[in-house]
């Protein structure tokens, strides 16, 4: 087996018995994006010999001690470019660390790399990168799902031990489907934002996205808990969530979602996330129909909200203190409106004016109030659903990965990916996507994701139903031929 | 989707959009203006709205001098600077 395609725990257990200096892992590391990397384009930047120096400093006794981590391009890592995949960032040197960063170097890992997104994080393909699409390792022909493609597609392909993510409507977990790999997205404010550059921030969470279960729960051990530099971190405290790994699923309460399994769900993807329900139940869980019945109005919610806060947010973005201007402009208003018409892409273009219209004089009550209000709705659907069960088992994605190009003349359609992911972010409860199998189509293994949902802050019960399922199959194992 | 007017929008968030841009988000955000237009469905008139997944509210600390980023970083990453300063497009003949 190549190093480059162990886990986080498994080089981790290397370097700690002395059998491979950090050193030879980031050679090692170098030397797969080297090979793979101009075929899958997840990389912006990286930078070796630094990663290297950075090394040599690092205890390797710490629970990631030199293990590098590839950074999603919207986390701030002091010294380094943070693009946030943009133009309008072009030059963008980050000042500080983000406290994810700051919490990954005291555990021991070392930040490596920018890897590619959709532009702040707006997109469900990672297409829309000023910089170019990520192709899906399984099939280079297709999108490795969005907007954390880049996360996901160098796990998948092995140049990256994990990655860090971040999740707004479905932006961890559906590359993690897509790509054949483990996402997780925390409850709301569990982890710290500081230092990541808002898109909604009421919906907005950083997360992993890793090889197996067992690192997603290494990692969150590192990056979650309280931080003084949030206001909307939550101030509970942080159990070992390796803790829970280990604990079976027999006796649980799983909830199937009757509204989940509806038209637009692919029929493959229906039987390969069934069966994974089937073996759930083989392990001793068991499974109810339940009803979320706000569900079919989840992704129009998510479009006002979403928007109307990335509207707010990029407004940030006017040239003046940081990032590209607009040359040879005449007057403020010129300056402004030059500067971001050349700076922002086309759907954050797209983005910005649906959320400052849902925002505008005459149609906030019309829109964003009576989505706010939809949006409770939304979470008490969860809230009565967990009182029934102890999570909620469905498809990540309703498709495999589609094809470089099938969505980008059709927004809506695009939007349609993130169907079963975004109303956890809307709700602020947990979940997580693990492989649970492939679907074949024009001779290429494409992967399924489950996704497991949790109450908020139960972050330990997505953990032990994944790991469990993960014990009993060998999904997370197959690699994709990239020789 | 009558009243809605791309070319207002683009100026209220300061957005100079090319003719060709104009024409295709009026067609694209109409389609999308149509679906969210389902929530209408929904009768909300005894719900609460949302704001938020979690009931915090204000978190305070002491008001009390910390370390903050220093003046030449803060502007290390300026398109335009000199003294100190941010220098901007003219506002005032």
């Amino acid at each position: 087996m190549e190093l480059t395609s162990l886990a986080v725990h498994e080089v981790q257990a290397l370097i700690r018995s002395r059998q491979i200096s950090p050193k030879e892992v980031l050679e090692a590391l170098g030397q797969r994006i080297a090979d793979v990397d101009p075929r899958i384009h997840g990389y912006l930047s990286h930078d070796l010999k630094r990663a290297i120096s950075e090394a040599e400093e690092v205890d390797v006794r710490l629970p990631l001690g030199g293990v590098p981590i590839s950074i999603k391009d919207v986390i701030s890592v002091k010294g380094h470019p943070c693009g946030c995949a943009s133009k309008i960032l072009e030059g963008y040197v980050a000042p500080y660390d983000a406290t994810v960063i700051s919490k990954l170097r005291n555990a021991g890992a070392i930040p490596f790399g920018r890897v590619n997104m959709d532009e702040f994080a707006m997109g469900s393909s990672t297409e829309n990168s000023a910089f170019g699409p990520t192709r899906n390792p399984w099939d280079v022909t297709r999108t490795p799902g969005g907007s954390s493609g880049g996360s996901a597609a160098v796990v998948a392909a092995d140049e990256a031990f994990a990655a860090l993510g971040s999740d707004t409507g479905g932006s961890i977990r559906q590359p993690a489907a897509l790509c054949g790999r483990v996402g997780l997205k925390p409850t709301y404010g569990r982890v710290s934002r500081y230092g990541l550059v808002a898109f909604a921030s009421s919906l907005d969470q950083i997360g992993p996205i890793t090889k197996d279960v067992r690192d997603a729960a290494l990692l969150m051990n590192v990056i979650a808990g309280p931080d003084k530099f949030d206001s909307t971190s939550l101030a509970d405290q942080v159990p070992d969530f390796t803790e829970a790994l280990e604990k079976g699923v027999k006796g649980l309460k799983l909830g199937l979602p009757k509204e989940y399994f509806v038209e637009g769900l692919d029929p493959e993807v229906e039987k390969t996330v069934r069966a994974a329900i089937t073996n759930l139940e083989s392990l001793g869980a068991q499974v109810i129909e339940i009803s979320l019945p706000h569900t079919e109005f989840a992704l129009s919610t998510y479009y006002i909200i979403a928007p109307a806060e990335a509207s707010a947010n990029l407004a940030r973005f006017d040239g003046v203190r940081y990032g590209f201007r607009a040359q040879g402009t005449s007057g403020l208003l010129d300056h402004y409106g030059k500067t971001r018409e050349e700076g922002f892409g086309q759907e954050v273009k797209r983005r910005i004016i649906l959320g400052t219209y849902v925002l505008s004089s005459g149609y906030y009550d019309a829109y964003y109030l009576r989505a706010q209000k939809v949006r409770t709705l939304i979470r008490q659907d969860f809230a009565t659903a967990f009182e029934k069960v102890d999570a909620i088992v469905c498809p990540t994605s309703p498709t495999p990965a589609f094809k470089l190009g099938e969505r980008t003349s059709d927004p809506l359609k695009m939007y349609l990916a993130d169907i079963f992911t975004l109303a956890a972010n809307i709700a602020g409860i947990c979940g997580i996507s693990v492989p649970c199998g492939f679907l074949e189509e024009e001779g290429r293994k494409l992967p399924v994701g489950l996704q497991i949902l949790g109450k908020e802050l139960n972050e330990s019960i997505l953990l032990q139903v994944a790991y469990a399922y993960e014990q009993n199959t060998a999904w997370h194992k197959v690699r994709p031929e990239l020789g | 989707m009558k009243n809605f007017d791309v070319e207002y929008v683009a100026e209220l968030a300061r957005i100079q959009l090319t003719p060709d841009e104009i024409k295709r988000f009026n067609s694209q955000l109409g389609l999308v203006l149509e679906h969210v237009a389902k929530l209408n469905e929904i009768d909300v008139s005894q719900v609460e709205p949302m704001a938020h997944s979690f009931p915090i509210y204000n978190v305070f600390r002491e008001d009390e001098i910390r370390e903050s980023l220093d003046r030449e970083a803060a502007l290390s990453n300026a398109p335009h600077q000199a003294q100190g300063l941010f220098i901007v497009t003219k506002v005032v003949e």
